[in-house]
């Protein structure tokens, strides 16, 4: 388990970062936090000639709120950063909710939200959490062509792969203002606590004068190739009151939708089962969090 | 000082991380080695180029079967080798075929780990792939040895009494199915071998050490000395400190033989560390069991007979072990129960998979679980509480010592002493089992349906009636456990000029504190503290004979050997002393500080008496007939229908290890081997796909547990009984607390969901496998329904003999 030879750099700035990119493209791998890229390595699942070393770029580990009320996470903000963060918990409770269950701390205290995201595997919570989010992901390239920002739903394009192509920085991502009354909910199933989850979820809503739902989103992770939003299910709570028997219907909905994978951990029907289980519990969770009905009066 | 629960001698260093390792151990030259291993499960082996390879960046050598030819021998069985089973031994390098993912082809030596593994990947080996046959229970797609077409290994054949007679006469039949998963030991340490040849090793002058082996150091040394016809007194081997055994570690692999041989070819140090990745699919497997089992009982519950068929799958060789495993199953099947009549056939069935050897409570963790599963459902078929049908058929203590009627390890099973049914009593009552009689009320469900924290309320309805999403379930299991294997172990005490006392055994310390046992030992016999007594271990050099530390034999063997080695060196020491002091030994007092005092104020220190030499004794301890543990494990888990977790909530363990030395000590072993049997229960499978593929490659895909897995755990020694057969009255403690967990977690799971004859069991139970049992008895009906007392279940063949 010794990776095979490859050339270090360790730049100090973006530009040298994208220089060194353009220069060597599929030949490079960034490294943030190496809590996925140094088991890939040491395994040679990957061999890049040139491993470029992002920790020294300081510019990319900011994170906070930003002028629009959202909160802007740069690609070397690791995970644990955000975990210790009481601004970030108030600022956005759902993101919040989901970082104790990713790994163990030790990961988290080097492992990156930018990683995780381009890293992409399909059972990854922030791929559930930035598309209940609607989050934007903000990528760069060598050569000044400006940057791109790309939504959440256009980001996981299959396994282990994303928007961002080999000679590309995502450079930060951004989470939009959290609506005031946005009701949510967070879900995953493990054998152990801190493996890679067989599903999950991550959803919001919000409540409309009528008191239906509204602009409902579910995060689903861990069930397809990539990341998924339960369109289907959304639906069903679009404009519904919500209650036990729309969140049933939901679920139903969602096991109706997914398309899993059968692999060693589990099989697609237990996964598609568990999808169903655990986006009823979330939209539960979410509707009890404030007080359910009665919320609607506080 | 035995009884006391002092502090383990060895932790210091090893908390300050001043403990050397394999890997600790660097010497000038040294080379590093890799293993090349077949990605396939079957295939024929045509020519290997290792041009390229030997060409690489750093690389001192290659080595294939083709260089070795002359050198590659079979690796031998140590424990009760049988000349029938010669034909499927492994060779360090597969020859003409791989059989299992994993297996050796090649040995790389470069200048370092990293130049060796770059230098691996060029390595171009021609493998003809061939259909692999990986389930031990159907007729094989191939034959992994051309002259035994259906891949029996070997069949075992064991039992006492008629039992066409007793089934004939039965009241009713209870029938089980019951498969345990294949797990291995995963010790935190990997193994690993630094091969160091003094110059002139290769011609035949001076000596080769090895760092490293652990577990059977002086039979290793045998083995390769064989193996390289070389006399013993030219290799050394040297146990480092250790990372946990359990069974797995330090047996003779290929890479025994092969890194030495590889020192020795190249005249310089060679190091080899077994990385997780080749770990998983290179050490021993073990566990991998089917059991058909059929009870006979009488109009009260009483069980006349017990049968069983039996499958195990033993890999693609056999290894050190040879059919070891199963030999225990069949031995110890019949537990701490009367029975009239048993019978037991194991099929000993090769497949494409890693080979199989012992892993803690070796073929006793399957074995009870089948066993205690089929009691459970004994109890559910007859209306009988579970602990009641137990206490009318446990062993009795006034049946001691009691002829079991079947053989182990070449040694005809006699239980020594124990008091059964009171460990059972105890083990209700401390833990409340409750009354399980069928129809009463509390049958598996959680009081209000929810889980403990209140939250997550499932609400799922189920046939038109609201069935609890969280229900709880209750599991025991009795079991008796075989300690102190023999035939030897030996003991040197001496006193050096210092004055202190110096043990050396070829026993060894796999972590579980036998430096601070045998002190402790060592200090009683000698009436001094325990402090400041060395132990010295794992050093073929130390002591001539030594068989080592398996099989719950360190303290009842290497523990009866230094307390007679001390015992002997006491009179020698007080002869001398009574001279000095001119006075009779009789009048003569040791005390903790190693000062002996005459009844007349004379006194004089252990140094004194050590100035002239000759106080020095050895004592070989033999033992004719194994020591017997017992216990009772007890479970309460929590199942989520919905999503099959299963949480055990609450373990309890109640044991009899006859005299204890130090309580600590025992403690640990039980709480680390409850935490490794909840693993084998919930959560840990070697997997393989139907092409012989290992799917269990890392610690993503094989699950142990971790510390939030491990429940509260409540253990309590129950005394009692010490062993008659050695002077110590000590019994084996380490497979005590693996023993009986997986049929308490099965029992309670089945608890939990319900029951019904027809349905498989199996561990572990992962959460798929409970959500799909849970789903099954949903459909038929209301999970875990209470059934009328004595109603046998659909498909129960009631009364029909087997
Ligand atoms: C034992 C274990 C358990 C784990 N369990 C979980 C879990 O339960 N849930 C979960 O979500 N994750 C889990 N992980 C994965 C961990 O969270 C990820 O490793 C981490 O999120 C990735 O971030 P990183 O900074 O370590 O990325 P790295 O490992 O450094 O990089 C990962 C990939 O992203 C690329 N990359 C990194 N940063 C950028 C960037 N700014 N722009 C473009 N490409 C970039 C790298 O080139 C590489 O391909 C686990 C990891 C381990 C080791």
């Amino acid at each position: 388990m010794k990776p095979a030879p490859f050339a270090y750099r360790d730049p100090d700035t973006v530009d040298e970062v994208l220089a060194l990119l353009a220069e060597h493209g599929d030949d490079a791998k960034l490294l943030a936090g190496g809590q996925s890229l140094g088991p890939m390595l040491n395994m040679r699942v990957v061999s890049p000639a040139v491993v470029v070393d992002l920790n020294r770029v300081k510019a990319l580990a900011g994170r906070g709120g930003s002028a629009s009320g959202g909160f802007v996470i740069g690609a070397l903000v690791r995970q644990a950063d955000l975990e210790d963060d009481p601004a970030f918990a108030a600022a956005q409770p759902l993101a919040a909710a989901a970082l104790p269950f990713i790994a163990h701390r030790p990961i988290r205290n080097r492992g990156t939200v930018a990683g995780s995201l381009v890293h992409a595997d399909p059972a990854a919570e922030w791929g559930g959490v930035v598309l209940a989010l609607d989050a934007r992901i903000e990528v760069r390239q060598a050569g000044g062509a400006s940057p791109r920002t790309v939504a959440a739903e256009d980001f996981f394009t299959g396994i282990l792969e994303t928007a961002v192509e080999p000679d590309e920085l995502l450079a930060e991502i951004r989470l939009p203002p959290w609506p005031e009354d946005a009701r949510w909910g967070f879900r995953e199933f493990a054998r152990r606590r801190g493996d890679f989850a067989l599903a999950g979820v991550a959803c919001r809503f919000e409540v409309d004068g009528a008191g239906g739902g509204r602009s409902v989103r579910i995060g689903l992770f861990g069930v397809g190739d990539t990341a998924v939003r339960a369109r289907r299910a959304e639906a069903v709570l679009e404009g519904e009151t919500p209650g036990p028997e729309v969140f049933a219907a939901a679920a139903a909905a969602v096991q109706d939708e997914v398309e899993p994978l059968d692999d060693g951990h589990a099989s697609a029907g237990y996964r598609r089962h568990l999808a169903g289980v655990l986006v009823e519990d979330a939209l539960a969770d979410a509707w009890a969090r404030n007080g359910g009905d009665e919320g609607e009066a506080a | 000082m035995i009884g006391r629960s002092v502090r383990r001698l060895e932790d210091p260093r090893r908390l300050r991380g001043e403990g050397v390792y394999v890997d600790d151990v660097h010497l000038s030259g040294m080379l590093h080695a890799t293993v090349v291993r077949s990605p396939h499960a079957h295939a024929r082996l045509r020519e290997i180029d290792a041009a390229a390879a030997r060409a690489a960046p750093g690389v001192a050598a290659v080595f294939t079967a083709g260089d070795l030819m002359d050198a590659l021998r079979p690796i031998p069985i140590r424990l009760v080798p049988d000349d029938r089973l010669l034909r499927y031994l492994q060779h360090p390098l597969a020859i003409d075929r791989v059989r299992y993912v994993g297996e050796p082809v090649a040995l790389v030596v470069a200048r370092s780990r990293a130049a060796a593994e770059d230098a691996a990947e060029r390595v171009e080996v021609g493998f003809e792939p061939l259909p692999a046959a990986t389930d031990a229970g159907s007729p094989p797609p191939a034959a992994l040895f051309d002259y035994t077409p259906d891949n029996v290994a070997s069949l075992i054949e064991e039992g006492f009494g008629d039992p066409d007679a007793a089934f004939a006469r039965a009241h009713r039949i209870v029938r089980l199915t019951f498969r345990t998963g294949r797990h291995t030991a995963v010790p935190m340490e990997t193994r690993g071998l630094v091969a160091a040849p003094d110059r002139g090793a290769a011609h035949g002058r001076g000596r080769l050490t090895i760092w490293g082996p652990t577990k059977v150091t002086h039979f290793n040394r045998g083995v390769l000395a064989a193996m390289l016809g070389w006399p013993e007194h030219r290799i050394r081997l040297v146990e480092p400190e250790v990372g946990g055994g359990f069974g797995a570690r330090g047996e003779f692999y290929p890479e025994d033989f092969l890194v030495p041989c590889a020192a020795l070819r190249l005249g310089r140090p060679v190091k080899w560390i077994e990385d997780r990745v080749e770990h998983l699919s290179a050490i021993n497997h073990s566990r991998e069991q089917c059991y058909e089992l059929a009870l006979a009982l009488d109009p009260d519950g009483r069980f006349l007979g017990l049968r069983a068929e039996m499958t195990n799958d033993m890999g693609a060789y056999l290894r050190t072990h040879g059919t070891v495993v199963p030999g225990l199953s069949a031995g110890m099947l019949p537990g701490p129960y009367e029975m009239e009549a048993y019978r037991c056939r194991v099929r000993c069935v090769l497949t494409n998979k890693t080979p199989t050897g012992t892993y803690r409570a070796p073929g006793r963790f399957e074995c009870n679980a089948a066993r205690e599963r089929l009691i459970d459902r004994a109890a559910r078929v007859t209306g009988i509480d579970p602990v009641e049908l137990r206490m009318r058929n446990l062993i009795r203590p006034e049946r001691m010592p009691f002829a079991r009627g079947t053989t182990i390890l070449g040694e005809e099973v006699e239980y020594d002493s124990g008091d059964y049914p009171h460990a059972l009593a105890e083990a209700a009552s401390l833990s409340g089992f409750p009354s399980r009689v069928r129809g009463e009320a509390g049958d598996g469900e959680a009081p209000d349906g929810k889980a403990p924290d209140g939250k997550a309320p499932g609400g799922k309805e189920a046939g038109g009636r609201p069935a609890a999403r969280y229900r709880s379930g209750w599991g025991l299991a009795c079991f008796v456990e075989k300690t102190g294997t023999g035939p030897f172990e030996g003991a040197r005490a001496c006193l050096d000029r210092s004055g202190a006392l110096v043990i050396a055994t070829g026993a060894a310390d796999l972590g579980q504190g036998l430096e601070t046992c045998l002190a402790q030992i060592a200090g009683d016999a000698l009436g001094v503290d325990h402090v400041g007594i060395i132990v010295r271990h794992g050093d073929t050099d130390l002591i001539p004979h030594g068989v080592g530390s398996f099989a719950s034999r360190g303290t009842v063997m290497a523990g009866n050997a230094v307390h007679a080695a001390v015992s002997q060196l006491r009179t020698r020491l007080l002869e001398r002393a009574a001279a000095r002091l001119e006075t009779e030994v009789s009048d003569l007092v040791i005390e903790a500080d190693g000062v002996v005092r005459g009844a007349g104020g004379g006194s004089c220190t252990l140094a004194d008496l050590a100035a002239e030499p000759g106080l020095e004794t050895v004592h070989y301890f033999r033992c004719e007939r194994m020591a017997y543990s017992h216990g009772v494990a007890v479970a309460r888990v929590r199942v989520d229908t919905a999503t099959g977790l299963v949480v055990p909530e609450r373990i309890w363990l109640l044991y009899d290890v006859g005299r204890v030395v130090n309580p600590g000590l025992v403690a640990g072993q039980i709480e680390g081997g409850i935490a490794q049997g909840l693993g084998g229960a919930l959560l840990e499978e070697l997997r393989y796909d139907d092409a012989g593929q290992f799917l269990s490659g890392s610690f993503m895909d094989y699950l142990l547990p971790g510390t939030t897995d491990v429940p509260s755990i409540v253990h309590r020694d129950l005394g009692g009984s010490p062993s008659p057969r050695n002077p110590l009255g000590v019994k084996g403690a380490g497979e005590v607390g693996i023993a009986g967990i997986g049929g308490a977690i099965a029992n309670a799971v089945a608890d939990a969901l319900g029951d019904a004859e027809g349905d498989s069991d199996r561990l572990p139970l992962t959460s798929e496998r409970v959500w799909a049992r849970a789903r099954a008895m949903e459909a038929a009906g209301s999970p875990g329904s209470p059934r009328a007392p004595g109603a046998p279940a659909a498909g129960a063949g009631a009364a029909a003999p087997a």
